[in-house]
């Protein structure tokens, strides 16, 4: 596919980035100015890129298949021959794709985030980091190459920095938001060095330049920048090995979390992958590697899901599982990457509307996060309640919603790779189906269905000796949980119509297929709805409904966390994933510290400060020969001139 | 053929063997002088040293067909830049002989080292540069030496002569500028010098050298009424010229005012055995005066 | 005589005057070295004159002879008022570089 001069309505798609820098400059520079009206701006100028976005969206409907990738070019940064960084935006199909999910969805949760925040004094704050957010967003999936990509993909980190830390005055809120920024580090490091291999190896940032000439530059080439590309998507998506800021960076508000989880941040390492699909194509190693990635994290996620009982941990832990569906999609390559991004953008509506569920629940019960002390709330937040079910039926994929379509699609990709290694791929996506079903039917049970357990003592439910945990909730006297807003309902209204309905919209008959396969190859046609990975996944699906059933629904739940097996502790322990990085990387680099605290200290300070007591000494002893007589510098004149002579007469003799 | 002859001469056609006698004798000559300036202590003399040394070379310049630079070393040099150094000698005074004692340590021997390595050296490469015999004179067209140097002076370096005209007259100036002695305070009025004897205690003139004195010389201090001697009637010339000499006038005072004590005491002894009493005389106005009966 | 013995001469004179600034204490006798060294000079340049059968050696002698005289002038007008502040014509005195 051919990229094409952007005309028309599109020559003004710096807009797009335009408007959320807007906001994001008159928030944050504006100061306490603009407090009164500053969410309302936030709001504005998000909804206003994503009328753009749509009116683009349609503009490139109107072309042929083929032309609907549309690049314009914005400024030269770097004009030097032969090295030449042009900024520019490109509008494609895919990039369509995220622009729309991203500034839709993000619009939402600002929306939504009005009333959440509204008794939050730094409510202007949060929304100039909420625009930058989607604006470092957007910078990432419009640059049409890899160095402003890199640029969105730095500001990404940036804003999830900002926002997971935004209750600073708590302790663990910046704690775990440097813990964000660090991980995500590491895999910036690989994809800086995947773009400085790439200027090496193709001499351009382009994402057109690199696309045409990786085929050229051979198995090894395309492997390594393949490699150093997952090592960056694994620290923005949170995969294994670098999952374990994910379920910390719950510690920002509820609308960062919808927001990281389901529009922005962690669907940045997919989109980098997908968007890189020719060096993938070119391989089969880094392939594979990343569909090992997604199969490992999506149990990963899944088992850790299974244990949480902070809500927001459990739904974090299903974000990691369901990203994990999404790489293991786009590592299948031309077959995989429509369902990726397909999965991508259901997830996408559905997870949102998950996460502004919880925050509603949370703005209903004071700020609990613990589903122990939920229960019953199906009556008293209805319009939550049928929400965040929608969700829940979406994400566990029963058919006619849309998690269904893409799910079921991403498993039937694993199960037609073919040989060994679908198999176990396909297996493990399966069975990672089945624990998606339990851990979200235990959230779902834990939170509206049960007994009250925040009605005060008596309510706690569970004979459970009380081993140091529970202390006495403040607030737990005057516990009414109440509806929220509209102003927060309605979006989670919209995000849970695109829960029902995205998939079906997407999938059947191909049409997303259609549309983006000019740019990511179209995948092979597919039987039919039911097929029998799919229809094993629904079982495994029903199963795990009927044990957590079983476990949650039909005895009393706890208040106070069981004891538990091994699986659950470890679960509960992230699956040792902290525990691994503090022995594996902390303590040895503690060492390393040490080490090289010492080796300076004594190696190179001593290096250094020898050499300055050697000159010190030296010139001690040198400065006796400036003793001040005009006669001691004659006779060294003299000397000069002696070996002058003598210098010259063996260069002649 | 005497040296006018050979100044007459030119030196150019002058008998090879009258030139090689001359050279050996004025070049001896001329070594020693140097040798003897740079090692003898008084100024004056170094500077009598040197001018046998220019004088030296202005016969050599003679020799080797430079009459006009023979004559200008001779008024220029010798008559006037080391009459020059005389007057400088003459007013730093007596301490423009110096002690030879070297004061730097190593300075001498590495000196020494020094002007040997470089004469070794400079012989060697001059050696080895092959300098031919003289050549036939080509400047001037045989009018002569000093036709030809005007020639060149006027023509040639005519530049260098105006540059060098501008530098003369600068070191003039500043010789001037730095001799010229600035009065930083306004000339004392004769008020002033009165009252600042007043105030001083010292109202009358300073003892004149000898006054007093046993030893009526110069480099004698003075003695002051009371009995003491003081050093303010001696020169700091005089003083010292008697240190570099190893004298000390002030010790031989003190030593012959101690001995004339003691001829005292025993001419008081003396004149009270003979019944008599001793006059009260302070005892410096009474030695004078029985030193002068 | 050849031109070679006179140049030999300059350099001898000329060793003796350097070795002569560097030993002598009394400015007045440093400058009396350096005007024996100017002095060898000017041997050394009358011979190359001579070996070379043109005048210009004894022209660039003749300017020598003038700044050596220019440089005396005020060499000694320099050394008359260090001698005016200080009291002393030795060189090692006037040793203000050491600090």
């Amino acid at each position: 596919m051919t990229t094409l001069a952007a005309t028309g309505v599109l020559r003004a798609s710096w807009l797009l980035l335009a408007f959320p820098v807007f906001g994001a400059a008159v928030l944050l520079i504006g100061g306490r100015r603009t407090d009164k009206w500053g969410h309302l701006l936030g709001c504005l100028m998000s909804l206003a890129s994503f009328v753009y976005g749509v009116i683009a969206f349609f503009t490139l409907l109107s072309y042929p298949a083929q032309d609907r990738s549309r690049d314009l070019h914005v400024y030269s940064w770097v004009p030097v021959v032969g090295f030449q960084a042009n900024i520019g935006i490109l509008l494609d199909p895919l990039s369509i794709s995220f622009i729309l999910l991203i500034t839709g969805v993000g619009s939402l949760i600002l929306i939504y985030s009005v009333g959440y925040m509204a008794h939050d004094s730094d409510r202007r704050r949060f929304f100039g980091y909420m625009n930058l957010f989607i604006a470092a967003m957007l910078l990432l999936v419009i640059s049409d190459n890899y160095l402003a990509l890199y640029a969105g993909w730095e500001g990404v980190g940036l804003a999830s920095y900002l926002l997971i830390g935004f209750w600073q005055f708590k302790p663990a809120p910046p704690v775990a938001a440097k813990k964000a920024f660090i991980a995500n580090r590491v895999g910036d490091v690989g994809v800086s060095l995947a773009i400085m291999l790439m200027f090496a190896e193709f001499g351009t940032f382009n994402f057109s330049g690199v696309f045409a000439t990786v085929n050229s530059a051979g198995t090894g080439v395309a492997s390594a920048l393949g490699l150093l590309l997952l090592l960056g998507a694994c620290g923005k998506s949170a995969q294994v090995p670098l999952q374990s800021w994910l379920l910390d960076a719950m510690e920002g508000p509820t609308p960062v979390s919808a927001l990281i989880h389901a529009a922005t941040m962690v669907t940045a390492g997919v989109y980098l992958i997908v968007r890189s699909n020719p060096i993938f194509n070119d391989a089969p190693t880094a392939q594979l590697a990343v569909t090992v990635v997604g199969a490992v994290t999506l149990l990963v996620g899944a088992i850790i899901g299974c244990a949480k009982d902070d809500i927001k941990k459990a739904l974090a832990g299903s974000t990691m599982s369901q990203i994990g569906y999404m790489t293991l999609a786009a590592g299948l390559g031309p077959a995989g990457y429509v369902f990726a991004i397909a999965h991508l953008l259901t997830h996408g509506f559905f997870k949102a509307g998950l996460f502004l569920g919880a925050g509603s629940v949370m703005h209903g019960m004071e700020d609990e996060v613990n589903m122990r002390r939920y229960g019953a709330l199906r009556k008293l937040l209805p319009v939550t309640f049928v929400t965040f079910g929608l969700g829940y039926l979406a994400i566990i994929g029963i058919p006619p919603f849309s998690g269904f379509f893409t799910k079921d699609t991403i498993i039937d990709a694993a199960w037609s790779k073919g040989g060994t290694s679908g198999w176990i791929l396909a297996a493990c996506a399966i069975i990672g189906a089945g624990i998606t079903a339990f851990y979200m039917t235990r959230v779902m049970l834990m939170t509206w269905f049960g007994n009250a357990r925040w009605e005060g003592e008596g309510a706690r439910g569970g004979a459970e000796p009380r081993t140091g945990q529970p202390q006495p909730q403040p607030h737990e006297h005057e516990l009414h949980p109440h509806e929220s807003p509209w102003v927060m309902t309605i979006p989670m209204i919209l995000l849970a119509i695109g829960s029902v309905a995205a998939g079906w919209f997407l999938i059947v008959n191909s049409r997303f297929a259609n549309f983006l396969s000019p740019v990511v190859g179209a995948p092979p046609d597919k039987a039919g709805l039911f097929t029998g990975p799919g229809i094993v996944a629904l079982v495994l699906v029903v199963l795990g409904i009927a044990i957590a059933w079983a476990i949650y629904g039909r005895v009393p739940v706890p208040a106070v966390a069981p004891r538990g097996s091994v699986l659950t502790h470890a679960a509960r322990a992230d699956l040792y994933g902290d525990a691994f990085n503090e022995s594996v990387l902390m303590r040895p680099g503690q060492w390393l510290t040490r080490l090289s605290v010492f080796f300076d200290s004594r190696g190179v300070d001593g290096l250094v400060n020898g050499l300055a007591a050697t000159i010190g000494g030296t010139s001690g002893r040198m400065r006796r020969l400036q003793n001040g007589f005009v006669r001691s510098y004659a006779l060294s004149m003299l000397i000069g001139a002696v070996l002058l002579v003598a210098g010259l007469l063996v260069v002649r003799l | 053929m005497t040296t006018l002859h050979v100044l007459a001469n030119s030196g150019t056609n002058l008998d090879p063997i009258y030139g090689k006698v001359m050279f050996w004798i004025l070049a001896v000559l001329a070594v020693a002088a140097g040798l003897a300036m740079i090692l003898v202590r008084q100024a004056v003399h170094c500077a009598l040293m040197l001018a046998v040394v220019m004088l030296s070379l202005a016969v050599m310049y003679a020799m080797q067909g430079a009459p006009f630079l023979a004559m200008v070393q001779v008024i220029v040099y010798t008559g006037a830049v080391l009459m020059l150094f005389l007057f400088v000698v003459m007013l730093i005074g007596i301490t423009s002989a110096e002690s030879l004692k070297e004061t730097i340590s190593g300075q001498r021997l590495w000196a020494a080292l020094a002007g040997l390595g470089l004469v070794v050296l400079l012989v060697v490469s001059i050696g080895h540069a092959a300098i031919g015999s003289a050549a036939p004179q080509t400047d001037g067209n045989g009018a002569g030496n000093m036709t030809g140097l005007a020639q060149l002076i006027f023509t040639t370096y005519v530049y260098p002569f105006e540059v060098t005209s501008a530098l003369l007259i600068t070191a003039a100036l500043g010789a001037m500028v730095l001799a010229h002695r600035e009065r930083t305070s306004p000339k004392p009025t004769q008020r002033d010098v009165a009252r600042r004897k007043i105030e001083s205690g010292q109202v009358a003139p300073e003892p004149p050298p000898g006054v007093y004195a046993l030893h009526n010389a110069v480099d004698m201090p003075a003695m002051l009424p009371d009995g003491t001697t003081t050093n303010r009637s001696v020169s700091d010339a005089v003083v010292q010229r008697d240190v570099q000499l190893g004298r000390d006038p002030q010790g031989r005072v003190v030593a012959d005012i101690a001995e004339q004590d003691r001829i005292e005491a025993e001419r008081q002894l003396e004149r009270s055995a003979a019944g008599r009493t001793a006059p009260e005389l302070r005892p410096g106005a009474g030695t004078a005066e029985e030193e002068t009966q | 005589m050849s031109p070679a013995a006179y140049v030999f001469l300059a350099v001898i004179l000329f060793t003796i005057g350097g070795v002569g600034v560097l030993i002598r204490r009394n400015m007045i006798l440093v400058f009396m070295s350096v005007e024996l060294m100017l002095n060898a000079c000017n041997l050394a340049f009358v011979s190359f004159a001579r070996m070379h059968g043109n005048l210009d050696g004894q022209v660039v002698a003749f300017f020598v002879m003038v700044v050596a005289a220019a440089e005396v002038v005020v060499g000694l007008a320099i050394l008359m008022a260090i001698y005016r502040a200080r009291r002393s014509a030795s060189v090692d005195a006037a040793n203000l570089l050491k600090n």
